[in-house]
């Protein structure tokens, strides 16, 4: 469980958390959505600690993920994230990007991550593609991998920040697909995203976020059937 | 006016000594690259730290190592190190002071590789739960000496003619060495200094072509 208590953040002058409270659920599939600067990216990066905050709390499994004794580097195993921009790391090819960490992380044996990492690449697709080095991938390829990569960290969580907004449009769909699956097989993830339709098909909950505030959260057929904050009525409406 | 005779044989006669000299030259050029990109990934990792201290050496090292001559600092390390009671040899004073200077100016390059990696791979890495190290050591060093194995190359030239400046603490047995000595005893100086400058010239064009094809090698992404 993921449980955020009354966050704060800010970058300078810039607060963009402003007070947030959130409780995501073993299982459940959380999208977030919202106008760019509403910190719902900022938000992914503090759950795994890549930010500090400036007050409240955020636990994952019952553990503070900024207390100074926390183990992040641990902590951050059970956190998958898979950024805008995927971060394929270029002198691996595709089968060592996914086994590196599992081999310096989580100190698998070499054949162990190897396998970790065929299933994981097969799972997402790319089973064919995994001698090449990214360079040969497309955008949604590549993501797809960075996506293999953190799964085979056998994760509990999966965060996913805008994981489609750097793609083309023609690649978006491979990319959505693969998220649906992981949804579909029980991953506990939350999606920031710009996909509308996705947010409504997969979410067990769509929170919209403005101006650093959750404004309101709800399932999905509440949030996009019968918005009740206004300002997520002029975002939905703006794109739709 | 010009009564110079040629006698390229008497100097020819030379060449299995100088060609020992060469292996020595050689010799240092490589030991100075591997101690000098060492000490130089050890600088960068200083200055990543962000301990003042630390940035500190790195930033001395390197402003020192690029900006007095490469000749200052063998002799510092031969006869100014021998005024603290350190006296060295003259092959570890030539091999220390070229070593001195390849890693600063090689941690200069590498400065500018890092540059060109985008902080999101450190990102990436650490959020795979990597520690800082593990970050650099797994994701960025390799992209960082892949950016900079050409002007590693140029240095490796470099540090082959630096050896020359082993003149000055006295070191005979590399290429130069062997060479002022033949020279010294014969007077077929440019015969002897033509032969040497065609061995250099030899043994660097020989690294860079060797570092091109192990360049098509190493790098095939």
């Amino acid at each position: 469980m993921i449980e955020i208590e009354n966050v704060r953040k800010s970058f300078g002058p810039l607060e963009v958390l402003k007070g947030i409270n959130l409780t995501v659920a073993k299982g459940e599939v959380l999208t977030v959505i919202g106008g760019s600067g509403s910190g719902k990216s900022t938000l992914l990066t503090c759950i795994n600690g890549l930010e500090a905050i400036d007050s409240g709390r955020i636990l994952v499994d019952g553990v503070e993920v900024h207390a100074k004794s926390t183990d992040l580097n641990k902590l951050r195993q059970k956190i998958g994230i898979v950024f805008q921009q995927w971060n394929a790391f270029p002198h691996l090819t595709v089968l060592e990007n996914v086994m590196l960490a599992q081999v310096k992380v989580l100190r698998r044996s070499k054949a162990e991550a190897e396998a970790e990492a065929v299933k994981q690449l097969t799972h997402v697709g790319l089973a064919d593609k995994i001698k090449v080095y990214p360079s040969k991938l497309s955008g949604g390829q590549q993501q797809r991998m960075a996506i293999a990569r953190a799964l085979a960290m056998s994760p509990d969580y999966m965060l996913f920040d805008e994981v489609t907004s750097a793609l083309d449009p023609q690649l978006v769909g491979e990319v959505l697909d693969t998220l649906r699956m992981l949804a579909s097989e029980g991953m506990t993830m939350i999606c920031v995203t710009h996909e509308m339709k996705f947010a409504r098909e997969v979410s067990d909950r769509v929170a919209f976020f403005h101006k650093g505030v959750m404004a309101e959260i709800a399932p999905p057929e509440q949030l996009f059937g019968a918005p009740k904050d206004p300002e997520l009525q002029k975002f939905l409406s703006a794109t739709h | 006016m010009f009564n110079y005779t040629f006698r390229w044989n008497q100097a020819l006669n030379s060449l299995p000594q100088m060609l020992e000299g060469a292996l020595v030259t050689m010799e240092i050029a490589i030991l100075s690259m591997v101690i000098g990109i060492s000490i130089a990934i050890l600088l960068t990792l200083f200055r990543l730290s962000r301990n003042p201290l630390l940035v500190g050496i790195a930033a001395t090292w390197v402003e020192i190592a690029r900006n007095t001559p490469a000749l200052f600092q063998i002799y510092m390390v031969h006869f100014g190190l021998a005024g603290f009671g350190i006296h060295l040899s003259p092959y570890l004073s030539l091999l220390i002071g070229i070593a001195f200077n390849n890693a600063g100016y090689l941690t200069e390059n590498f400065r500018g590789a890092l540059k060109a990696i985008p902080d999101t791979q450190t990102r990436a890495a650490r959020s795979l739960g990597m520690t800082p190290l593990q970050a650099f050591r797994n994701v960025i060093m390799p992209q960082m000496l892949r950016i900079s194995f050409l002007p590693m190359t140029n240095q490796m030239v470099w540090a082959i003619l630096m050896t020359s400046l082993g003149a000055v603490v006295a070191m005979n047995t590399d290429l130069y060495g062997v060479t002022s000595e033949l020279n010294a005893r014969t007077f077929r100086t440019f015969e002897l200094f033509a032969i040497a400058a065609v061995i250099f010239y030899l043994i660097t064009k020989v690294i860079t072509l060797s570092a091109r094809l192990l360049a098509a090698r190493l790098f095939r992404y």
